[in-house]
């Protein structure tokens, strides 16, 4: 018997109309992100490759009319831009192996041990983080000289290797943790010592978290400005050089140094992704 | 194939002994389980077996070998884990190969051991998928065969059937033992259900905080307990415990219990020379209900009938204590029915009523140990449901 003249109120299941209005806005939602995202790269990937005399145009068509390499090609040329450019990459490359070398124990140690201190640590990595750079920057640069090692890739790659250990031992101390420990000791029953489980068993297991850490440590070195400024006069960097050199340039070779910074990343991410997604066994849409 | 023995193992976890003096010998091939509640010790011994846990004293023998300072993979051992471990990023295949691989075997060598094992286990035709696209019960069975890929001279399980359904634990438990005794292998097996240690294992062993209780082949377990821990944990339902007193009359022991009277039994010869209270214990299967109360028999009023469909389980009072029965499925029993019990006196089991030791065995006791009834936590620890 219901209650006379009403109902009784049920939670109820969403209608299908209302799971396709949920759908629509995710979708919708994902677009506009992506866009955010691919506009500006659009727009300054068109920009580079726009002929100088219709780099003043106003207003411009979406779709570009004209095309020509011409102002790339004399950025690339000008002096210095491709050894800035290659110094960059073997910048990134020595802080990617730097950081994941030490980072990766170091994550694996916090994860699996409890040492003294280990608390202490945590908090300590973290305020690394927080710490402005900025103070450090004049006495870093008259160290580096004492040592011998400034305006040279190590020295650059150091400080990037520095600024990326707490990011990466953050990430990945987080995915050793989710990799279960039982994992390892099951190994270590068939025959591997401890080091031996490690490499066949928690390292495959924690990849995606690895490339995951990579990419954060590839964007972190590529796009430093600050310390690569500080630390180098005659063997700049890219972003270094692109600061100096260009601060003066017209706009269109501003737009060409843009494109010529983007798409390296875009290649290396790219790379990394797939090891990003699960691959054992899982279905990857 | 190989006897394990351990000697005066002790495990200390900060100021706690997980595992606290525990001697205990595996014979050649044979099928021993640990069992006992939930932070009893099992899983630490059986850990410490392995060589995952580091001793605080004592040693561990295996196959003649001291390996108390060896690492697992120098033991000789094939462990199956509660989780079964297995890895997600292998194919089933290179799962069972894995501990093969380890110890360099040849590559024809692993396929064929390979194929043998999964074939034991009925997984040869999931070799090339990943775990992730195998069951539960599945994954239990690579977790096995790649044990058993590996020979051992022992196999180490911990709780391998625990996650399972209830319905597919059954059909795994007796697959599980055909299997092993197929195979002939020194196994130890942890487990917190009592009904799977009874019908899977050679010998029992019975752990409590970190000791060990009693060790023996399951009937004698049954039967035979040594203190009202085992006997309160060990069955479904759990032994009857009849306070009573032995009373000397004409050099003849006669039991009594109190607000009942005498109890017609002939004495045992456990009781020995012991005068004063007892415990008597008795299992339900062993205590025969008649409908009426007779002469002689000890009077009991019916509480509660449970009909379970292969017997009744009758619960009475007797004086101030309750028991429990079991009579046949077609028994008509009323509640507050007065009713007489005959109590088989070759299967009462006498304990010592102020240590709960039982009376046959109490020199050989410690009594350090706590032997009163399981908590109410240990006995649930004990059932599967």
């Amino acid at each position: 018997m219901t209650a006379a003249g009403r109902d009784i109120p049920m939670a109820r299941r969403r209608s299908g109309r209302e799971r396709l209005i949920g759908r629509g806005l995710t979708y919708l939602a994902a677009v506009l992100l992506a866009l955010f995202i691919l506009v500006p790269i659009y727009l300054i990937a068109v920009s580079a490759f726009t002929p100088r005399e219709n780099a003043f145009d106003f207003p411009r068509s979406v779709i570009p009319t004209a095309v020509s390499t011409d102002t790339i090609l004399f950025f690339l040329n000008a002096s210095g831009v491709i050894d800035a450019f290659w110094r960059s990459v073997a910048v990134a490359i020595i802080t990617l192996v730097l950081s994941l070398l030490i980072g990766a124990p170091a994550g694996y140690a916090v994860a699996r041990y409890l040492f003294r201190g280990r608390g202490v640590y945590r908090l300590s990595v973290l305020a690394t983080r927080a710490f402005p750079i900025v103070i450090l920057a004049i006495p870093l640069a008259v160290t580096y000289r004492v040592w011998g090692i400034d305006d040279s890739i190590i020295g650059v790659a150091l400080m990037h290797t520095a600024l990326a250990l707490p990011f990466t031992v953050l990430i990945t101390s987080s995915v050793f943790i989710s990799v279960p420990h039982e994992l390892e000791e099951a190994a270590q029953t068939l025959g591997c010592n401890p080091l031996q489980a490690f490499l066949r068993v928690s390292l495959p297991l924690a990849l995606p978290g690895l490339a995951a850490a990579a990419i954060f440590i590839w964007v972190l070195s590529w796009n430093d400005v600050f310390a690569a400024v500080i630390l180098t006069l005659r063997n700049p960097t890219l972003p270094a050089k692109i600061l100096t050199a260009l601060t003066q340039s017209p706009i269109y070779y501003q737009f060409a140094a843009g494109f010529v910074m983007l798409v390296p990343s875009l290649v290396v991410i790219f790379f990394i992704r797939r090891y990003l997604l699960g691959l054992w066994g899982r279905v990857v849409k | 194939m190989a006897e394990i023995r351990v000697e005066r193992v002790t495990k200390l976890f900060k100021q706690t002994r997980a595992v606290d003096d525990v001697s205990l010998t595996v014979g050649d091939g044979e099928f021993m389980v640990l069992l006992g509640p939930s932070g009893c010790g099992k899983t630490t011994l059986l850990r410490s077996i392995a060589g995952l846990e580091q001793i605080d004293g004592g040693r561990i023998v295996i196959g003649e070998r001291d390996v108390t300072d060896l690492p697992p993979r120098k033991r000789n051992i094939a462990m199956v884990f509660q989780s079964y471990a297995v890895f997600p990023h292998m194919t089933v295949f290179d799962n069972i190969a894995f501990g093969l691989r380890m110890h360099r075997a040849s590559s024809a060598d692993i396929t064929k051991q390979v194929h043998e094992a999964a074939e034991l286990l009925h997984i040869d035709n999931l070799l090339d998928r990943f775990p992730a696209q195998t069951s539960g019960g599945q994954r239990q069975r690579i977790a096995v065969a790649r044990a058993l890929a590996m020979q051992p001279q022992v196999l180490l399980m911990d709780e391998p059937l625990s996650n399972l359904d209830a319905l597919l634990r059954l059909e795994a438990r007796a697959e599980l033992k055909r299997l092993l005794a197929e195979i002939g292998s020194t196994t130890i097996y942890v487990t917190h259900d009592q009904v799977e240690a009874m019908s899977m294992g050679d010998r029992v062993a019975v752990m409590r905080t970190g000791r060990l209780v009693q060790v023996a082949d399951p009937l004698t377990i049954y039967d035979g307990p040594v203190d009202r821990f085992v006997g309160g944990f060990i069955g479904n339902p759990p032994m009857n415990f009849l306070s009573a007193i032995i009373e000397r009359r004409n050099g003849a022991a006669v039991v009594v219990l109190p607000d009942v009277g005498e109890v017609p039994l002939e004495a045992s010869a456990d009781l020995g020379d012991h005068v004063g209270p007892v415990l008597l214990g008795i299992r339900a299967e062993n205590v025969e209900v008649r409908p009426s109360p007779s002469n002689g028999a000890v009077r009991a009023r019916v509480l509660v009938v449970e009909p379970l469909g292969s017997h009744n389980l009758v619960t009475l009072q007797i004086g101030t204590e309750q028991l429990k029965a079991t009579t046949r499925p077609d028994e008509r029993l009323e509640r507050d029915q007065e009713v007489a019990i005959v109590i088989d006196a070759a299967r009462i089991r006498w304990l010592d009523a102020e240590h709960g030791v039982a009376l046959a065995e109490r020199d050989a006791l410690a009594t350090d140990v706590d032997h009163g009834p399981p908590t109410a936590e240990e006995r649930d620890a004990g059932s599967t449901a």
